[in-house]
C-alpha cells in the first residue's frame, strides 16, 4: 500500500516536474525532430535519387552510417560536436541533442519515404509520363497521393518511436520526462514509483498519438 | 507520321543481356492501322513502347512528324502529348476520380482549361457511356470499363497517334468485346493506330498492316490477309498455325 501512497506523494509534490516541465519538453523535442525528420528524409529521399553522383554519395553515405551507429553514440556527438561546429550560434545542450534526433530520424523517415514510393505501380508512372507530364508533374500529381497510403502507417510508428526515443537524450539532462525520473528520484529515493509514473505517462502519450494516427489513416483511405 | 530506323535495344538480366530489338525498320504513315503480332519475347511490346521512348532503345533513330524524338535534346513530353498510349493493365489512376483520370494531363500541359476539360472529358465519356460513372473510382469499374476509360484518357489530348500495347489481354473474355469496339470505333475516326495484339480475328478485320515480329526483328509485314491467309516466312506460319484453330 506504501507503494501507491508514495506514488500520490510524489505527483502531489513533484507533479509540476514530470507533467508540466517533463512532458512539455518531451513533446517540443518529439514535435521538433518529427517536423526536421520529415524535412531532412524528404531531402535525403531525393539527394539519394539525384541524377548527381556527388548528391547519391553523400545521401547513401549519411544514411549507411546513421542507421549503422547506435543512436545514443549520435547523441553524444552531437552534444559535443554541435556547439563546436556552430560556436557563434551558442546552442543550449537542449538545441545539440534535437539536431542530433532530427538527423537520425530524418535518416529512418527517408527510408520509409523510398519504400513507400517505390511501392506505387511503376505502371502509374508510364501512364503518366505517356500522356506528356513531366517528371515533376508525374511525381507530385500521381506517385505522391498514392504512396502517402504506404508511407503514412509506417511514418505513424516513426513518431511513435521517436516520442520513446526522447527519453536518451536525459543522459544530458535536458529536461524531458526521463530527466524528471532522474531528478525526483535523486530526492526522494523511490526509485520503482517513479519509474511506474514515467511509464505511464509514455504510454498515455504514445496511446493518444496511435489514435490520432489511426483516424487520419482512416480519413485518407475513406476518399478512394 | 513515325518512322524507325534500325533500332536496338537490350536489358540486362541476371544471365547476361537480353537482345530484344535486332535492327527494327519500319514507316508508319498518317492514318494507317498496323498491327503487330508475333511469339511473346519477340519484341513486339519493347518495340512500342520504344516509340514514345518509355523504352530508351540503345542505337537507331526514331522519327515522328519528322523530328527524330530520339535526339537528346529535344523535349520528349513535348511529343508524347501526341502520342497516346493504352496499356496492358489500364494504368488508371486510382486516387483520381473518372472525370479527373480524363482531364488530369489536358489542364496539367497547359492544353485546355479545367472548363474546357471537363467539356470534353464529358463528351468523351458518353461516347464509350461511362458519363453516369464520371464521379466514380476507378476501383468501383470493370476491367472492360477501366480500359475505355484509359483509352479516352489517351484521347483527351488530342494525340496524332494512339499506340495500344496488348489492351485485352488482362480482360475477362466478356469484356474483350466492349473494348474493341471502341478501338474500332476510333479506327473508323481516321486516328492513326500501332496495335500490339493477340485477337488475330480482330486485327485482320481492323488493320491496313500486320506485322509479324519474332527474334527482335520484322519478320513479315503485309496485308492482313496475305499474312492471314498466305504466310510466306515459316515462322510467321509456324505461330499463325498454333493460334489460328
Amino acid at each position: 500500500m506504501t507503494y501507491f501512497k508514495n506514488i500520490w506523494k510524489i505527483i502531489t509534490q513533484y507533479g509540476d516536474v514530470f507533467f508540466i516541465t517533463g512532458v512539455s519538453n518531451t513533446l517540443l523535442l518529439a514535435v521538433i525532430t518529427v517536423g526536421f525528420g520529415v524535412i531532412i528524409g524528404l531531402a535525403l529521399y531525393f539527394a539519394r535519387k539525384s541524377r548527381f553522383s556527388v548528391l547519391r554519395g553523400i545521401g547513401t553515405s549519411v544514411v549507411g552510417v546513421i542507421r549503422g551507429t547506435p543512436m545514443l553514440l549520435q547523441l553524444y556527438v552531437g552534444y559535443f560536436l554541435v556547439p563546436k561546429m556552430l560556436p557563434f550560434f551558442n546552442p543550449t545542450p537542449f538545441i545539440s541533442v534535437a539536431i542530433a534526433l532530427c538527423i537520425n530520424s530524418g535518416c529512418y523517415v527517408s527510408e520509409i519515404f523510398r519504400s513507400g514510393i517505390q511501392a506505387v505501380d511503376p505502371g502509374q508512372t508510364e501512364a503518366a509520363r505517356s500522356l506528356g507530364l513531366t517528371s515533376r508533374q508525374t511525381m507530385q500529381k500521381i506517385v505522391l497521393p498514392q504512396a502517402i497510403k504506404n508511407i503514412l502507417p509506417a511514418l505513424g510508428n516513426e513518431f511513435i518511436m521517436i516520442v520513446k526515443d526522447t527519453s536518451l537524450a536525459s543522459t544530458f539532462f535536458i529536461g524531458e520526462v526521463m530527466t524528471s525520473y532522474a531528478i525526483v528520484k535523486g530526492q526522494t529515493y523511490l526509485t520503482f514509483e517513479c519509474l511506474t509514473i514515467v511509464a505511464i505517462i509514455y504510454f498515455v502519450l504514445t496511446f493518444i498519438l496511435t489514435k490520432v494516427l489511426g483516424l487520419f489513416e482512416r480519413r485518407l483511405q475513406a476518399n478512394d | 507520321m513515325i518512322k524507325t530506323v534500325d533500332l536496338h535495344k537490350s536489358f540486362d538480366t541476371k544471365d547476361g543481356k537480353l537482345h530484344v530489338l535486332k535492327g527494327v525498320n519500319e514507316h508508319i504513315a498518317k492514318g494507317e492501322v498496323v498491327s503487330i503480332i508475333g511469339p511473346s519475347g519477340g519484341g513486339k511490346s519493347t518495340f512500342l513502347r520504344c516509340l514514345n521512348l518509355l523504352e530508351i532503345p540503345d542505337s537507331g533513330q526514331i522519327f515522328f512528324e519528322g523530328t527524330e524524338i530520339t535526339d537528346k535534346n529535344i523535349d520528349i513530353n513535348i511529343h508524347r502529348q501526341k502520342m497516346g498510349m493504352v496499356f496492358q493493365h489500364f494504368n488508371v489512376f486510382p486516387h483520381l476520380s473518372v472525370l479527373n483520370n480524363i482531364t488530369l494531363a489536358p489542364v496539367m500541359t497547359g492544353k485546355k482549361s479545367q472548363a474546357e476539360a471537363i467539356e470534353m472529358a464529358e463528351s468523351l465519356l458518353a461516347r464509350i457511356g461511362l458519363l453516369e460513372k464520371k464521379d466514380e473510382y476507378p476501383r468501383k469499374l470493370s476491367g472492360g470499363q477501366k480500359q475505355r476509360l484509359a483509352i479516352v484518357r489517351a484521347l483527351a489530348m488530342e494525340p496524332d497517334v494512339m499506340l495500344f500495347d496488348e489492351p485485352t489481354s488482362a480482360l475477362d473474355p466478356e469484356m474483350v468485346g466492349e473494348v474493341l469496339d471502341v478501338i474500332k470505333g476510333l479506327v473508323k475516326t481516321g486516328m492513326t493506330c500501332v496495335i500490339v495484339t493477340h485477337e488475330m480475328g480482330f486485327c485482320r478485320e481492323v488493320s491496313n498492316r500486320i506485322l509479324f515480329m519474332d527474334g527482335g526483328i520484322i519478320a513479315e509485314a503485309g496485308k492482313p490477309d496475305e499474312i492471314m491467309l498466305h504466310p510466306q516466312n515459316p515462322r510467321t506460319k509456324d505461330f499463325l498455325s498454333k493460334v489460328l484453330y
